[in-house]
């Protein structure tokens, strides 16, 4: 088997008492999509956040790509191809949706101490953005300002600057969140066509999608895997069931 | 979208004109005084400028800006009395000091952030006004007179008021310009940006220190050139620049005319200077009335003078 993209080992975490991420090894393979499920405070997003760099593990190692990457900062990891969304929207809110964009396709492309020329009519960038505007269908928003996009929008949009930074691996912290009904759909739609090009690892409530999407799935339970396996074993796994899958409202969609 | 006439720029453009046409006021009804008044609150737009760029465009809020003041002042006049007359000598080293010091406290000092961002950066600044206080060589608290401005070799003359004016105008004017040009370059961007979601910045891929750093450097060096000409406008240099309420007015002057607004500190800088000058012609608790027409304008006037102009010509 050919090496995994993402290689996290025994990665510890504590919160005073609490070991929020409890020796969790995982593997995500060259372009799976990767969904790591659990219920509230299993300590998916703790989880997320040591691998994007912005917290730090007690112990264990993450590596990308055959590299450690345990204690580089986030911008680091960003620029070796590591792109992550938020699970609280997290964008420049007094930029246009396409200045978020541009701003990450400006990080990938060089240093910034430029002090003179104009960067919003650098027409390099400019592409770029539009490009991956277009991509989760926002062209026609690009120069709306964020704080007036609807919070849907602001999901997608959140998807656009992750890619417009090139990643090789994708981290989407809960997608879904907060969407209706037809935004989730189209968010699915729009994964569905993403995991074609690049690696997904994707923390998400919505059972329906995930089962939808992934290839593999990751249970965590107090902060512990207790689970990795197609969604078909996931589906039959015991512990799982009790753990988790078992509790019936959490299977139907609550969106 | 029907064009409507753009209230901010028109205020900003009647204030530059007002500004470059005062010279000839002045010599047309032989009021020097307005002169001598306005070349400081030129000087004092320029140091407001610069503030604007960390605190407007950058977030940063540093209360210790006073101190490039001090520095720019000390470089000239330690200089002058060492009997280093040049200008070509004195403003070069007046912008180095200033970009050294602001490289070193910006180094420590971004390290932090919010209150204590504020706190660290104003205990450095007072730190200078207590090492300028032991310069007994230099005058100590007392502080250095200046006998000679800087010399340019005949290319300027400093001390002819009106060249000397126009020189820290077109400083001004030059800065401005720099500042806007900044803004909008990818530079300024990422630093506009870090203002706004450091945290998204630093996930996208931007080092956001290196780039709040160079911006905290950029804004002290032009600091510093306020500095030299301020010692050079006075003849005199003293600790007394450095301490803390005139960072403070520095800072007032941002807020009034408008923080992240090109021109609201060259606003800001006029109005509050010459309300000061006509509120201490009437009373000598000219602060009494200042201080509640300040608060009236950061209560109502969100985005300061600059802001509630914009508000004007949406209607």
């Amino acid at each position: 088997m050919a090496e995994p993209l993402l290689c996290v080992k025994d990665l510890v975490r504590r919160f005073g008492g609490i070991t929020a991420t409890d020796r969790v090894s995982l593997d995500v393979a060259q372009g799976e999509l990767h969904a790591i499920i659990g219920p509230n405070g299993a300590g998916k997003t703790t989880l997320i956040s040591q691998l994007t760099g912005h917290l730090a593990p007690d112990s264990g190692s993450i590596s990308l790509a055959g590299r450690d990457i345990t204690h580089l900062p986030a911008w680091r990891r960003s620029a070796l191809g590591l792109a992550r969304s938020f699970q609280v929207t997290s964008l420049l809110l007094d930029f246009t949706a396409a200045d978020n964009v541009a701003l990450a396709a400006q990080a990938h492309d060089g240093h910034s101490f430029r002090f003179l020329g104009d960067a919003r009519k650098e027409r390099g960038l400019r592409d770029q953005a539009l490009a991956a505007l277009q991509r989760v269908g926002l062209a026609e928003r690009a120069h709306v300002l964020v704080s007036r996009l609807s919070h849907g929008e602001q999901r997608e949009l959140e998807l656009a600057v992750a890619l417009a930074t090139r990643p090789q691996l994708l981290l989407l912290d809960e997608p879904m969140a907060g969407l209706g009904v037809t935004e989730s759909a189209r968010m699915v739609t729009l994964l569905r066509e993403l995991r074609k090009e690049v690696t997904i690892v994707l923390v998400e409530h919505d059972m329906e999608a995930v089962f939808a999407l992934a290839d593999r799935i990751s249970v965590l339970v107090y902060g512990r895997v207790i689970a990795s396996g197609a969604p078909s074993e996931i589906r039959q796994n015991e512990e799982v069931k009790r753990a988790y899958l078992g509790d019936q409202h959490v299977v139907v969609r609550h969106a | 979208m029907k064009t409507t006439l753009n209230v901010p720029s028109a205020a900003a453009a009647l204030v530059v004109a007002g500004l470059v046409l005062l010279p000839l006021y002045s010599q047309l009804t032989g009021n020097i005084f307005v002169l001598t008044l306005f070349t400081r609150i030129v000087i004092l737009a320029l140091a407001a400028a610069s503030l604007n760029l960390i605190m407007g465009y950058g977030g940063m809020m540093s209360f210790g800006h006073a101190a490039y003041l001090g520095i720019g002042g000390y470089a000239v006049g330690i200089l002058a009395q060492e009997g280093f007359g040049s200008g070509f000598l004195q403003f070069p080293v007046a912008l180095a000091a200033s970009a050294l010091f602001a490289l070193v406290i910006g180094a420590l000092s971004l390290r932090t952030r919010g209150v204590y961002f504020i706190m660290i950066t104003l205990a450095f600044a007072q730190m200078a006004y207590y090492v300028a206080s032991g310069l007994a060589r230099y005058g100590g608290d007392d502080g250095l007179t200046i006998y000679n401005r800087s010399d340019f070799a005949g290319l300027i003359n400093l001390s002819d008021r009106v060249q000397f004016y126009y020189l820290c105008l077109a400083c001004l004017l030059g800065v401005v310009l720099l500042i806007w040009r900044i803004v909008n370059s990818r530079f300024g961007l990422v630093v506009q940006g870090l203002r706004s979601n450091e945290q998204r910045m630093q996930a996208i891929g931007f080092p956001a220190k290196r780039y709040k750093l160079v911006c905290f450097v950029i804004a002290g060096t032009l600091c510093g050139l306020a500095g030299a000409l301020l010692a050079n406008n006075t003849d005199f240099v003293s600790p007394a620049v450095m301490y803390w309420t005139r960072s403070g007015d520095l800072m007032v002057m941002v807020i009034l005319g408008g923080m992240g607004s090109l021109f609201g500190p060259v606003i800001g800088a006029v109005v509050y200077l010459v309300l000061e000058e006509l509120l201490s012609q009437v009373t000598e608790y000219w602060a009494l009335i200042m201080g509640p027409l300040l608060l009236l304008i950061v209560l109502f006037g969100r985005g300061g003078i600059m802001g509630l102009l914009g508000r004007f010509s949406r209607g």
